[in-house]
């Protein structure tokens, strides 16, 4: 048995954190400097010049890279082996709320959904916790603004469906709401499972480096032949016109039942932001 | 880029297009769902909103707190399709410019156009970028909503696009 304690996943979380909001994913910033090659419009390319200047200037000064400093959500990936020491969620809690302290970082939660009083602390985070074989742990921060979570939707499908209403439907959701969620967008796509099981995966899947692909062929298919319907829409770089309106298309998928297709999308803006690390 | 002067005035509007990318500088209010919510129940129930509006331009933002030294965090845009149903009561009141990110709904984009009106959008996620832009910025109501409270910011040479007028 592996011990580590507690205060030791309160220092992480904090730093991953902090981080996330300051320092823009390396694959990100890549994707956006190839999609700055490929735009000819002028005002495109301008809009991606300031996206990237925006991510530079947010590390050099260490200024969150989007005010929206987002909901909190933390997966940690425990190793069966370990043992933690102490109390693992108020270690989360506290390493979000030191980050968000001392990073000066925008407050954006309410206690209530309805009663809607902020509670000053950007807590609680929303936090996943998965046993896997080992003796490591696992964690990743994810700092979700919600211009784009807005922008995320979930159909059930017929299990007779074909493939294009799948295309189809990620299509309407950019082409009425995708001006909204900051574009160039990364998009999240879970497929299978239960209702929830699709809608983790959708989220999970925006952890995927931007411009790899799935594994199994069929789904890299279907990723590619999404992307290129999307970037045909022309919204473009914060919407001005453009071949960019997403950066990339990453499909996570899960059986199924015999009478469900379940398919959930999460958008994320460009400022797709996460940190992680093993312990 | 043309540079535009605030408070905005209809004479102003008048020579905006639409499309057309301009520098605002001077002063704004900012507001945003909570803010917003507040400002129409306080006429609802017949009382006044805490500053007046008339003239004004609205940023939809939430910025990051200020750390020492800084005038103001990072502070881009936020959806303003979210304000869509408290908008034509403010424009009844004389709000004058909007500025925020996506699009309008058609009952917005007429009541704007019918008020002579102006929204503008900008850039959406540059917030440490546009936090350059801004000059000066202070609480002046609804201070309690904390990262919602409404603030009185200075633009320099703030850019946006001219989406509606
Ligand atoms: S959608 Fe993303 S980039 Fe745009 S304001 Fe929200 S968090 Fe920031």
């Amino acid at each position: 048995m592996r011990r580590v304690g507690a205060g030791v996943i309160q220092k992480t979380v904090r730093e991953l954190c902090i981080k996330a909001n300051l320092e823009l994913r390396g694959d990100v910033l890549s994707a956006l400097r190839r999609a700055k090659k490929k735009e000819t419009s002028a005002r495109a390319i301008r809009m991606l010049d300031i996206i990237i200047y925006n991510a530079l200037i947010a590390k050099k000064k260490r200024l969150p890279i989007c005010q929206d400093t987002g909901m909190v959500v933390v997966y940690l990936d425990v190793g069966q082996d370990v043992l933690i020491k102490g109390d693992l969620k108020k270690a989360v809690e506290k390493g979000v709320l030191d980050a968000y302290r001392e990073g000066y970082f925008r407050k954006s939660i309410v206690s209530d959904p309805l009663i809607r009083r902020n509670t000053d602390t950007n807590l609680p985070p929303v936090i996943y916790t998965r046993i896997v074989p080992g003796r490591k742990i696992g964690v990743s921060v994810v700092v979700k603004g919600f211009g784009c979570e807005n922008a995320s939707r979930t159909k059930m499908f017929r299990p007779t469906d074909p493939m294009s209403l799948i295309q189809d439907f990620v299509a309407d959701i950019i082409k009425e709401l995708g001006s909204k969620a900051c574009p160039p967008m990364y998009i999240g796509i879970g497929i299978g499972g239960t209702l929830d099981k699709a809608v983790s995966l959708s989220k999970e899947a925006t952890l995927r480096p931007v411009g790899e692909s799935s594994k199994s062929r069929h789904i890299a298919r279907l990723e590619k032949d999404i992307l290129k319907k999307l970037n045909k829409l022309r919204i473009g770089p914060m919407g001005v016109g453009g071949k960019t309106t997403a950066l990339g298309v990453s499909i996570l998928t899960y059986p199924t039942h015999i009478a469900g297709l379940p398919v959930a999308v999460n958008i994320s803006c460009h400022a797709t932001r996460d940190a992680r690390i093993t312990i | 880029m043309k540079r535009i002067y605030l408070p905005l005035t209809k004479d102003i509007i008048k020579t905006l297009k639409p499309g057309q990318e301009v520098l605002l500088n001077g002063p704004v209010l900012t507001g945003r769902d909570a803010a917003h919510k507040r400002m129409i129940e306080a006429l609802r129930a017949g009382k006044r909103f805490p500053l007046s509006i008339k003239g004004e331009t609205i940023y939809y933002t939430g910025p990051t707190p200020a750390r020492k030294g800084q005038v103001i965090g990072s502070c881009g845009p936020t959806t303003s399709a979210r304000m869509d149903p408290f908008t034509p009561v403010l424009l009844k009141h004389g709000l004058l410019g909007m500025i925020g990110k996506g699009e309008r709904s058609k009952e917005v984009t007429r009541a704007i156009k019918k008020s002579e009106a102006v929204y503008f959008t900008t850039i959406g996620g540059a917030g440490a970028y546009l936090s350059e832009k801004v000059e000066s910025s202070k609480v002046v109501a609804y201070e309690d909503l904390g990262a919602e409270a409404m603030l009185r910011l200075v633009l320099k040479d703030f850019p946006a696009i001219v989406a509606i007028r």
